[in-house]
């Protein structure tokens, strides 16, 4: 699926450097895809043998960020790529950061469920961490989808989605600062999951970031700032 | 219509630069060179005092265009000319219109430097003494007037009398813009001007397109995207005659709105 054209250069040279940046970046997301499904596994299986692999994973991510980001810079100083080739270099440099980001999140949620693996209670809280996991972690797939397919209406679908887990979150905060105000001497418990919790939320948005660049990538326009209505509303 | 032209009233319309914010305006022009047609219905107006690219493939009628603006093929034999060009609210092919006062308000810069043989001095002086220009306190002042604002008097102040000839191509290229510029024209048609000069000497005439060009609208014919990107305010993509789309340079390199457009911007375009 090429919508853009972006596989069709009179140079096949070009066309391999851009294929496999994309290909890269894809790779990388699901790397960091596969961060996340260990931080959510070492939370609900209480397993804290997984933080390893995690960190591992953390170290893959960090190159195929510099690697992509190298490739990047030589296209742009070889190319001087315009148009969709331009928005792509662009998107794909500013998805970097927000992939590494979304591999941080799940680092911080690893180490906390390290801490979290003695405690006892809070089985609804832990279900509304896999629910919050769960959505992140489909997000996370659903961007990186878009991406490939550079699939507008799977990005704005997405951005739409985020509001589920924003919804998730504020519920579950909710029910953090009542347990904490029932039980005082338990507040550093309820704090770790509460940044659990905070943390699914932020791979949340940095997930509508990448869609949002999915969308700068396919309509040429930069839809950041301008609120989702206006980027429904599609200018013609 | 054919290009039958005779003089022209055009020295007497108002001053272009002072005017509105185009320069030139290009009604349904259409060009045919015997049986070929070079142009079809181009119409788009050029701004003032701006940078103007014209991008395109070989043969999609750039340089054609630019003739046209220049009047330069009125000596060609079986061409035929369709549409209007208007400067400064005059058609620049009604029958009253002179020449040669065209080309003194629309200079023209080529793709080879071509400075007369003669010395650096008189390349400059040619035109101002055609004009009428005699006192040589007034030429001298005029000669080096143009070689600066063609950032090439450091250069030459202490050898205006060698022989341009033996100039480097960057500054006979220079050199052939002060020429043009002696003579205070308000638009300056360039056709591929830097193909022939090396990557500085590139940079140095394209920094010097910036600053006249706040005082002369600039219509450039190039080949390579990277100087419409560098230099341009705005660009026009032709191919095979026809204008696809002009715009501001940075909307159309990074979004165009055409599918043929960003073909040939991102080289798809075979």
């Amino acid at each position: 699926m090429d919508p853009l054209h972006l596989s069709q250069h009179i140079s096949r040279q070009f066309n391999s450097e851009i294929e496999d940046v994309r290909r890269q970046v894809l790779a990388m997301g699901g790397l960091v895809e596969e961060q996340i499904a260990a931080a959510l596994g070492m939370l609900l299986d209480r397993d804290a043998a997984r933080g390893t692999e995690i960190r591992e994973r953390e170290r893959e991510v960090n190159a195929a960020e510099l690697a992509i980001d190298e490739r990047c810079a030589y296209i742009l100083a070889r190319r001087q790529p315009a148009a969709s080739d331009l928005r792509l270099v662009l998107a794909v440099v500013k998805m970097l950061a927000d992939l590494e980001r979304i591999g941080d999140e799940a680092k911080r949620i690893a180490k906390l469920a390290e801490r979290l693996v003695g405690e006892e209670g809070g089985t609804d809280v832990t279900a509304s961490l896999a629910e919050l996991g769960t959505l992140a972690r489909g997000q996370l797939r659903g961007a990186l989808d878009a991406f490939a397919r550079l699939d507008e209406n799977l990005a704005l679908d997405l951005m739409r989605r985020d509001r589920q887990l924003d919804e998730v979150y504020t519920a579950l905060f909710s029910v953090l600062v009542e347990r904490m105000q029932h039980a005082p001497a338990q507040i550093p418990v309820e704090l770790d999951r509460l940044w659990c919790a905070r943390s699914f939320e932020r791979i949340g948005d940095r997930c509508k970031n990448l869609c949002e660049y999915v969308l700068y990538l396919v309509r040429g326009k930069d839809v950041r700032h301008s609120g989702l209505a206006k980027t429904d509303a599609r200018e013609e | 219509m054919a290009t039958t032209m005779q003089p022209p009233d055009i020295a007497a319309t108002p001053d272009l630069t002072a005017g509105g914010a185009i320069a030139l305006e290009l009604r349904a022009l259409s060009l045919w060179y015997g049986p070929r047609q070079a142009l079809d219905a181009v119409s788009f107006g050029v701004p003032a005092r701006k940078i103007t690219a014209l991008i395109g493939p070989s043969a999609s009628g750039k340089s054609s265009l630019l003739r046209c603006l220049n009047r330069l093929n009125d000596e060609l034999p079986e061409c035929r000319f369709e549409g209007e060009v208007r400067v400064g609210g005059a058609n620049l092919y009604a029958k009253d219109v002179i020449v040669h006062e065209i080309r003194r308000r629309i200079g023209m810069v080529f793709q080879k430097p071509n400075p007369f043989p003669l010395s650096v001095y008189e390349n400059v002086a040619y035109g101002l003494r055609l004009s009428g220009m005699k006192a040589r306190r007034e030429l001298d002042a005029s000669v080096e007037a143009a070689l600066k604002a063609a950032r090439l008097w450091d250069e030459v102040s202490a050898r205006l009398d060698d022989s341009a000839l033996v100039l480097s191509l960057g500054q006979q290229q220079r050199l052939v813009i002060a020429r043009a510029l002696a003579v205070g024209p308000e638009i300056l048609l360039m056709d591929e001007p830097a193909s022939a000069l090396d990557p500085a000497a590139t940079l140095r005439f394209e920094e010097l397109l910036h600053a006249p060009a706040q005082r002369y609208t600039v219509l450039l014919v190039t080949h390579t995207m990277q100087q419409a990107a560098r230099g341009a305010d705005y660009t026009a993509f032709l191919h095979q005659g026809r204008l696809v789309e002009f715009g501001d340079t940075d909307v159309l390199l990074t979004n165009p709105r055409e599918r043929l457009t960003e073909d040939y911007i991102t080289g798809r375009y075979a």
